[in-house]
């Protein structure tokens, strides 16, 4: 067998912060379009309003603290967090909880800290959860996935109900809106039904709802394209992913009736996107690879602690806001050796 | 230290030594009961009320404590003085008192009046320790009713709301309704709304110290050029 050499120099690219979100970008596209594809037009108009907002608040901020604006909006970390955010959102949120999120999340979570590299929290999760907790009603009106729903919105509909909250005559929220499976599952199981029967719903589809488990397969093959492309590395996510995947291994083996199984978790909510997208943020989250491991082990297993016993049906931006917290403590424990150094002896 | 003037003590405590936004101290009652103008004011006065009397207890037995058991002395002295204010204040404010709950008692943990205490109404006189008690509970006050209007504005789109649980049925009409049907912005509330509205009002208060100090050091400098020219 012959192994392909490659001679030297072994040169890589420069990484630019602009790179390095482009590919980002290029990774959420497909995600993107399955989400829209199955919850309608309002996930594209979601995004677009959200990077405009972000891009107009970045510049903005970036103008009162007096910073060169060109360099700065165009590394495009703006828009990725506009961009998060609105895949993080319902598909037909109102028009001012976008701006006034997104507005949060740069002005406050972002810039009021110091502007990219200084954050200590990611500034997209900062923008979500403060409207989650502001605003419960609005943020909870998630569409049944519209293979389910009976009728899909063309796009002046969606329009005219994200910016001026009408809906289409003789429609009314309680008649469009559905929950999503983690919050169907948490109800339910409240009313003391089985797992069994609640996901013998054709609601639940394969694994984890209709629709939600493609939009998270396709969030996955985003995520490895970006390990592949060597934008993130494979710590975070693994971690992540994989302590969801045993803790909640755990409790199904325990009591299936009570506790949804492990692939359940992984392909409902956010812990796809959070894990490849959100864990992997390289100034929030932990950057050494054992501090990695632990920042992603931490993720998964708040999530699942918060989905299971919590009262909000997904925790996966709270369990990464809690972590983000503890990520220079992790960080600071776990310093890689450095190549030639015996490690640093405990003193007395 | 007992020459200072009592305009230097009204300053600073009203703003330069502000309890609230200079010296952080109460932070607990100041982020807990800044929710609305009304149990802000009422914490507020309350709050005031016990560093005066603190202050002048303190200051009058000044010579005859001795350094060693100062600390228990004050002890003795703000815990009698607040148990006194939180019996009042259920006889007479019983709604407003039912409210505020467990801050009324808190006073007593108030780092700013044992501060006053030790750091002020211990080495001045009578006068001078009064005067500080006032100004210092009247510069608390001024933060939280700041910070009240703040979080109640943003929060519930009204500004003195229930203030009749403070004077009366015939301050009902005090209340003013901000915005007609507003939504509620709960993070304002909540405990996240206190922490980002105390550093607003931190980062306000630096900036307008620093606009003032750079004007000052404009004005001198133009007398100094002045000076040079003649």
């Amino acid at each position: 067998m012959r192994f392909k050499t490659f001679t030297s120099p072994h040169m890589s690219p420069a990484r630019s912060v602009n790179r390095v979100m482009r590919q980002v970008l290029y990774a959420l596209v497909p995600g993107t379009v399955a989400i829209a594809w199955f919850f309608g037009w309002g996930v594209l108009v979601n995004v677009l309003l959200a990077v405009t907002v972000a891009l107009a608040a970045e510049t903005l901020m970036l103008m009162a603290r007096r910073r060169p604006v060109k360099p700065f909006v165009t590394d495009l970390s703006a828009v990725v967090c506009g961009w998060l955010f609105a895949l993080a959102v319902p598909p037909l949120t109102p028009w001012w909880i976008t701006l006034i999120g997104v507005g949060f999340a740069i002005v406050v979570a972002k810039h009021l800290y110091g502007g990219l590299g200084y954050n200590p929290f990611n500034p997209a999760m900062v923008g979500y959860v403060a409207m989650v907790i502001s605003f419960p009603r609005e943020m909870t009106l998630w569409l049944p996935p519209e293979t389910l729903a009976e009728m899909a919105f063309n796009l002046p509909q969606t329009l005219q109900v994200i910016f001026l909250g009408q809906l289409p005559a003789g429609l009314t929220w309680d008649m469009i809106t559905g929950a999503t499976p983690l919050d169907r599952i948490q109800t339910e199981l409240a009313m003391d039904r089985s797992l069994s029967e609640i996901q013998a719903s054709p609601f639940f589809g394969a694994v984890a709802g209709r629709g939600w488990e493609w939009v998270n397969l396709i969030f996955l093959l985003g995520g490895l394209w970006l390990i592949q492309r060597r934008v993130i590395t494979w710590h975070a996510p693994v971690a992540m992913l994989g302590s969801l995947a045993l803790i909640s291994g755990l409790f199904w083996l325990i009591n299936p009736e009570v506790y949804a199984s492990p692939l359940f978790h992984l392909f409902s909510g956010a812990a796809i996107l959070g894990a490849f997208f959100i864990a992997t943020d390289p100034v929030s989250g932990s950057t050494t690879p054992m501090g990695r491991l632990v920042f992603g082990a931490g993720v998964g297993l708040l999530a699942y602690v918060i989905r299971a016993w919590g009262s909000y049906a997904d925790g996966v931006a709270f369990a990464i806001l809690l972590m983000n917290m503890m990520a220079p403590t992790i960080d600071h424990y776990t310093q890689p050796r450095v190549f030639g150094k015996t490690p640093a002896r405990k003193e007395g | 230290m007992s020459d200072i003037s009592y305009r230097q003590i009204i300053v600073d405590g009203l703003w330069h030594n502000n309890p609230g936004m200079v010296q952080l101290l109460g932070l607990c009652p100041l982020l807990a009961i800044s929710g609305t103008v009304v149990n802000a004011l009422g914490l507020g006065l309350a709050t005031t009320l016990t560093l005066i009397a603190s202050n002048l207890a303190v200051s009058t037995i000044r010579n005859w404590v001795r350094p060693e058991i100062r600390i228990p002395v004050y002890v003795l002295i703000i815990a009698s003085v607040v148990t006194a204010i939180e019996l009042s204040m259920n006889a007479y404010f019983h709604e407003l008192y039912l409210i505020l709950g467990i801050f009324i008692p808190l006073i007593v943990t108030n780092c700013a009046i044992i501060g006053r205490a030790e750091a002020f109404a211990s080495k001045n006189t009578l006068p001078r320790a009064f005067v500080d008690g006032l100004t210092m509970g009247l510069g608390f006050t001024g933060v939280l009713v700041a910070l009240g209007a703040m979080r109640e504005a943003l929060g519930h789109g009204t500004l003195f709301d229930q203030a009749h649980l403070m004077f009366g049925e015939a301050a009902r009409g005090l209340t003013i309704t901000l915005v007609e049907d507003y939504r509620g912005f709960l993070l304002a509330i909540l405990p996240p709304g206190a922490f980002i509205g105390l550093g607003l009002l931190l980062a306000l208060k630096n900036w307008i110290d620093d606009r003032l100090e750079r004007r000052e050091a404009r004005r001198r400098q133009a007398v100094t050029l002045k000076e040079a020219e003649a």
